[in-house]
């Protein structure tokens, strides 16, 4: 009897001991877009879920919706994330509304040091206001906008013979937006293995955020800037500065001469369609659809090629892209969702990222000597996150975005007006915005 | 339960709620059965469009808890009222709306005219010709966007047939000139069979008397059509008219699937506008006074409209 009082003592002291981890196993529900790397980062928890007992859940949302669905959850206080990866534009929102949980002690309590991120993703992706030490935000995929195009197109003598006669000089991966436009051009309508191709899918979406993510690429390189770099929100001459000007006329002209016909509403899916098809030999898109692009059976294997977005007269630019992962201070879970990002930040993991198809933003990771050769994109990657900008993260990132959405569409897609029109009337938009925003 | 008499099924009714109903008058007793409805339309339609009206006049935005709500009085108003891109808005959804109206009840009351005709396989063509408008919008708009697609589509190879031109050469729904013409096909496509069903039922309400008087007196065909087909089904025609016109101007759903309101601003119908302003910029005071203003708009239509109809049905 003795025996059996002490060995069911001794069990419940066992199932006592056990308990505090039993209860603090919680199903957290991480949300996200849904996209390749969003599949990557469920197959990485799985080692979450394994060491911490924790459960994953995830809510992926097209692109397209993306913004819309989420910020409706976290305007709305709701309690659907326990972790939210949202878009880079959303920090400025998330920090002064409240939705996100600042990360400063648990980063100093962790040792989690933002010193060993890209310090472009530190800043696109993780402070408010930007470059202070304030985060709100760990890194978690670098992203940017670049090209791809047919390698095995542009190996072709016939077609190297006809490009040089063209236009005296060698067809390769273009240096200038110029030269990019040039080669666009050059394959617009060209027929090859019997099949008529076009020049380059590139962003002309309006409902969401495509064309702004893809005319910026223009607008930088020409002479573009969000606000005069000494007086914050000063934007008249610089977001409509003649560099700006020239830069939208290009993008216009790159759009009218070179894209596929019915390409007016095109952004990251219809893009990479048109790529895989055959029917475009360059493709402007974000990095993080390089890894399918290798993967293709009618692409990949080393028909495509890769390279940062071309500099134009006033510099080298790219538009960034990539999130962060931020706590949502609604969520009731919020120690277990920071032990997720605890296990996310660690070097190991980071790696094993990279290796499943999300672009790690340590530099652990890609400052690895074995880094740029790891894949036929990485350079490219690399290259492409040293020459960043991004759009406003401003909390009224919604209004200027569709603003812009609103007047480059016009002008680019629809040829509403001049270019000059388009930015004297983004300008006036921007300022009422602004001075709604008592920022004027 | 039929034999049993009907004071014996009323005491079975507890003595104390017997008598405290029997001491509430006829008009108690209705509002007790209404109260519930009248409570719930209250909350669910009177309420919100009250909140809506005074959100109308403030700054509000539902994104910025935190941001104080001013009374702007009608400056929401004023600058939607002097907003030309509102005002190309409104174009674009009465271009919209008048087409789709005009082509729905011509085509609809033509199909409506061929299958009152008695022939071989009558039921199996009603089925085929109302099948589209069985599908969902989302479906649809999917379905004409590839069917518009310049490399592959069918529209622009049926309309290269006849007019010779490169398919590729055209983009309905790339095309300013084109776009609002592409959503106009699309939803005549898809509701057309509706416009149908009701000039249907008109026409078979129409007695076979009448045209047999009509021959007696040897009225031509066309005069038939125009004396008494026409005027009798004018009520029907007429509801029809309604019923497309309140749905067509919040139509956002098909066109949204289709060109997502572009290119530019061509197809960007108001509910489509209006839905960018409360939920994409979170101007929700404005956006009240968008929608104050469409209902205005839409209601004053409607109500005259009503009255016409209600003239017609008299005459």
């Amino acid at each position: 009897m003795k025996s059996t009082v002490l060995k069911t003592a001794v069990a419940s002291a066992i199932v006592a001991g056990a308990l505090p981890t039993a209860a603090a196993a919680e199903d957290l529900t991480l949300c996200w877009a849904a996209w390749d790397p969003a599949n990557a980062l469920v197959e990485l928890s799985k080692d979450f879920e394994a060491k911490s007992g924790h459960n994953m859940s995830f809510e992926f949302v097209p692109w397209t919706s993306f913004a819309d669905r989420m910020l409706n959850e976290l305007n709305s206080g709701g309690q659907l994330c326990d972790l939210m990866i949202g878009d880079s534009q959303w920090i400025g929102g998330g920090a002064e509304n409240g939705h996100y949980v600042k990360l400063n002690d648990f980063f100093d309590a962790n040792s989690i040091d933002m010193g060993d991120f890209i310090p472009a993703t530190v800043t696109g992706y993780a402070e408010w206001p930007k470059n202070t030490p304030n985060y709100y935000a760990l890194p978690a995929f670098g992203d940017v906008v670049g090209w791809t195009y047919r390698k095995d197109w542009f190996e072709r003598p016939e077609i190297r013979a006809e490009y040089k006669e063209k236009y005296g000089r060698e067809l390769g991966v273009p240096e200038t937006l110029e030269e990019l436009k040039d080669i666009a051009q050059f394959f617009q309508g060209r027929e090859i293995d019997g099949n008529t191709v076009y020049g380059a899918a590139i962003y002309t979406e309006r409902g969401s955020e495509g064309i702004t993510m893809g005319v910026t690429n223009a607008l930088y390189n020409y002479g573009f800037q969000y606000e005069n770099p000494d007086q914050p929100y000063d934007i008249e001459g610089f977001v409509n500065s003649d560099g700006a000007v020239a830069g939208l006329e290009y993008y216009k002209e790159l759009y009218d001469t070179a894209t596929p016909p019915g390409s007016s509403n095109w952004y990251m899916g219809e893009n990479i369609d048109a790529y895989k098809s055959g029917q475009v030999a360059l493709q402007m898109n974000f990095a993080f659809i390089w890894p399918g692009v290798e993967a293709d059976a009618n692409v990949g294997g080393g028909k495509s090629g890769y390279f940062p977005n071309p500099a134009g007269p006033e510099g080298q630019y790219a538009q960034l892209g990539g999130q962060g992962i931020s706590v949502v201070a609604y969520s009731e879970k919020q120690d277990a969702a920071l032990e997720y990002i605890k296990w996310f930040a660690q070097p190991e993991i980071q790696a094993r990222w990279w290796e499943l198809g999300g672009y790690s933003a340590l530099r652990a990771v890609v400052e690895d000597p074995g880094f740029a050769s790891s894949q036929p994109y990485a350079q490219t990657f690399l290259d492409s996150m040293a020459i960043v900008k991004d759009f406003w993260a401003e909390p009224a990132y919604a209004d200027l975005l569709l603003s812009m959405q609103e007047r480059v569409h016009n002008y680019v897609v629809a040829g509403d007006g001049t270019a000059k029109e388009a930015l004297d009337d983004l300008v006036k938009d921007w300022i009422e915005v602004f001075e709604d925003e008592g920022k004027l | 339960m039929k034999n049993i008499p009907i004071e014996k099924i009323a005491s079975a009714t507890p003595d104390g709620v017997a008598r405290h109903i029997r001491g509430l008058s006829d008009r108690s007793i209705a509002w007790i059965f209404v109260a519930p409805t009248i409570f719930l339309l209250l909350a669910i339609n009177i309420f919100p469009l009250i909140w809506t009206v005074w959100l109308s006049f403030t700054n509000s935005r539902v994104n910025r808890p935190n941001r104080d709500v001013d009374w702007v009085g009608l400056r929401n108003y004023e600058r939607i009222l002097t907003d030309s891109d509102i005002w190309n808005t409104m174009q674009a959804t009465a271009h919209f709306l008048i087409w789709t109206i005009v082509l729905q009840v011509l085509i609809g009351f033509m199909l409506a005219f061929l299958i009152n005709k008695k022939f071989r396989g009558n039921d199996l063509w009603t089925t085929i010709i109302v099948f589209p408008m069985m599908l969902s919008p989302a479906v649809v708009g999917n379905f004409w966007t590839f069917l518009y697609q310049p490399q592959i589509g069918l529209f622009n190879y049926v309309i290269a047939f006849f007019n010779g031109a490169d398919p590729a050469s055209f983009s309905m729904i790339g095309d300013v000139h084109l776009a609002p013409w592409a959503i106009v096909i699309a939803d005549t496509w898809m509701w057309t069979p509706f416009v149908m069903l009701i000039c249907l039922a008109g026409l078979r309400s129409i007695p076979e008397s009448i045209y047999e008087a009509a021959e007696c007196d040897r009225a031509s065909k066309w005069r038939q059509f125009w004396t008494i087909t026409v005027p009798m089904v004018l009520p029907f025609l007429m509801l029809a008219v309604l019923f497309r016109g309140i749905e067509n101007f919040k139509m956002f759903d098909l066109v949204v699937q289709l060109t997502g309101g572009g290119p530019g601003n061509t197809t960007t119908l108001t509910s489509i506008d209006l839905k960018r302003e409360a939920f994409e910029k979170w101007r929700t005071g404005y956006s009240s006074a968008y929608a104050v203003i469409l209902f205005v708009t839409v209601f004053g239509l409607a109500s005259i409209y009503v009255k016409a109809l209600n003239k017609v049905k008299e005459r």
